[in-house]
């Protein structure tokens, strides 16, 4: 049993999701904002819990943000994430949202809350792109 | 306003033993059945004075439980789907239940195999085909936002909320630690506990391995096989049940963050149900986290049990790390903390056994774990992305 050999967890491409992979594959980060009172909002909803609207566009991110956590996986926890360890981290979209990913080009150990990160694409599979993170260029 | 306060009584508790290898070698049934006819015997009635049934979160339905205890008048069957802190809020379930004389006699079951059956460390390949199988909606954003980033499991989500909070107040290594030597300390005193005869020291804490920084291997909660109940009934049929002294509900109350399911897009990762469920089990109690002798606090990881002793109102938040530290949540210190050992040293059983040991140690019968005098009890519950209970027990 090996990271090769076991196939990585997919999201299941249905509903919303679907809406946000399919954006994914196209290189762009867009989340769910209300076009009764426009807030940002992630995971999807099919609500605005603000205002209660069902009416959103998916509107596109800057890509920019913040670390605003982070833990290090050291005993492997799935079958298809043996490497360890590995850093997951909380990104804060300079919109708001916030989502779970990776950092890509830094160690763990220099991860530090407020670090300032930039979105990246990666296909990891025929379907699927993840939104992961490296240090932002430029800020 | 009507209030629960003392209506109803856990009149009795009951446990199996408690096992990691080779494991219970039974079915989880069959574990929660020989620890509801335990609850059932200490209650001093017979099953077929159980009229209802808070269901487990798993390992049995209500209809299993009364079909295989003989329960012909089921009168009442409900089922709380708060994860661990299941336990503690289907008390107030089940003295909702006997309050209104909805039904007398309630069971109130909890057990799985959690070391030979569904193990989080056990055979990932098995693991990773459970979590393909969530379709809840905290399921959704895990399946779909978490775990293609391989983060699947709570050691590895709780990290998030626990590194905040270092973050904000600088809490320390230390500061867990103490949770875990305290939990460790009191399961030597206790004949159920896994851990009794395996005593650690702070430096074994910090020595311990990395499981998913910043929490290491001593950080974490045992996975073991048991079962626990306790029966639930009025405060006037418990004062005729004459085998022991009956423990009081005094105030119980449950609690969800909000979102419940994806808690990285919560305003503050600090709050949770307990925030909001401990007050209201105060105010109806009539007493508050400064008259308890003891509580019992769920310890699935250290972080949480420091997390839920600022949030349940023991001290503020950010002072959890003063609170923990010095041996004051050790037997002889201001406030004893699972004096059972908990999770991290007793056993896994998604929390009804705080509530038993609780119990035990309102009646006086805690051993060499006893507090003296205890009077007052608070028993705390934690679930899934930080679901809430609260119970303030009382002789």
């Amino acid at each position: 049993m090996s990271a090769d050999v076991f196939r990585r967890p997919q999201p299941v491409l249905r509903g919303f999701a679907a809406e946000f992979y399919g954006f994914l594959r196209r290189r762009e980060l867009r989340f769910q904002r209300c076009t009764g009172c426009g807030r940002w909002r992630h995971t999807p909803r099919v609500l605005c819990p603000a205002c209660s609207s069902s009416e959103f566009e998916w509107a596109r991110s800057s890509g920019r943000g913040r670390v605003f956590s982070w833990s290090v996986t050291h005993r492997p926890m799935h079958p298809a994430f043996l490497e360890v360890p590995y850093a997951t981290v909380v990104i804060e979209l300079d919109e708001g949202p916030r989502m779970l990913t990776w950092m890509r080009d830094v160690q763990p150990a220099s991860l530090a809350i407020g670090m300032r990160a930039e979105v990246a694409f990666e296909d990891v599979s025929d379907e699927v792109t993840l939104a992961v993170f490296r240090p932002a260029r430029g800020d | 306003m009507l209030s629960l306060r003392d209506l109803a009584c856990i009149v009795g508790v009951g446990e199996t033993g408690y096992c990691r290898a080779p494991g219970s070698g039974v079915s989880e049934l069959e574990l929660m059945l020989a620890a509801s006819l335990a609850a059932i015997a200490d209650a001093g009635l017979s099953p077929r004075d159980v009229d209802g049934v808070m269901a487990p979160i798993w390992g049995g339905s209500a209809e299993d439980f009364a079909a295989n205890l003989g329960i012909e008048n089921l009168r009442f069957a409900a089922q709380v789907n708060m994860g661990g802190a299941s336990s503690v809020v289907s008390l107030q379930g089940a003295a909702m239940a006997v309050a209104h004389g909805v039904a007398s006699h309630v069971l109130v079951p909890t057990g799985w195999n959690g070391y030979s059956g569904r193990r989080v460390r056990g055979d990932l390949t098995q693991l990773a085909a459970e979590m393909a199988k969530f379709e809840s909606s905290m399921g959704s954003a895990i399946r779909d936002y978490y775990i293609p980033f391989g983060s699947c499991s709570p050691a590895q989500w709780y990290t998030l909320i626990a590194r905040r909070h270092m973050h904000e107040f600088g809490t320390s290594p230390e500061a867990l630690g103490a949770i875990a030597v305290a939990c460790r300390k009191h399961a030597q005193l206790n004949g159920r506990a896994v851990m009794r005869g395996r005593p650690m020291s702070l430096e074994d804490y910090l020595a311990s391995p990395w499981i998913c920084e910043p929490y290491r291997l001593l950080d974490c909660c045992l996975e073991t096989d048991g079962a626990a109940a306790v029966v639930v009934t009025s405060a006037v049929r418990a004062i005729r049940l004459d085998k022991h002294r009956p423990v009081y509900i005094s105030g119980v109350a449950e609690g969800h963050p909000y979102p419940a399911d994806d808690f990285l897009n919560r305003t503050d990762l600090l709050t949770i149900g307990l925030t909001d469920a401990a007050p209201r089990a105060y105010d109806m109690a009539g007493l508050g986290p400064e008259d308890a002798d003891f509580a019992e606090i769920y310890d699935c990881f250290t972080f949480e049990a420091l997390h839920q002793l600022e949030e349940a109102g023991f001290c503020r938040r950010g002072e959890g790390e003063s609170f923990v530290r010095g041996g004051a949540i050790e037997l002889g210190g201001r406030l004893p903390i699972n004096t059972h050992g908990g999770l991290l040293s007793q056993a896994h059983v998604v929390g009804m056994n705080h509530v038993v040991e609780a119990v035990r140690q309102l009646r006086g019968e805690a051993g060499r774990a006893q507090v003296d005098g205890a009077r007052v009890g608070i028993v705390t519950g934690w679930g899934d992305f930080g679901d809430g209970g609260l119970a303030v027990l009382r002789r």
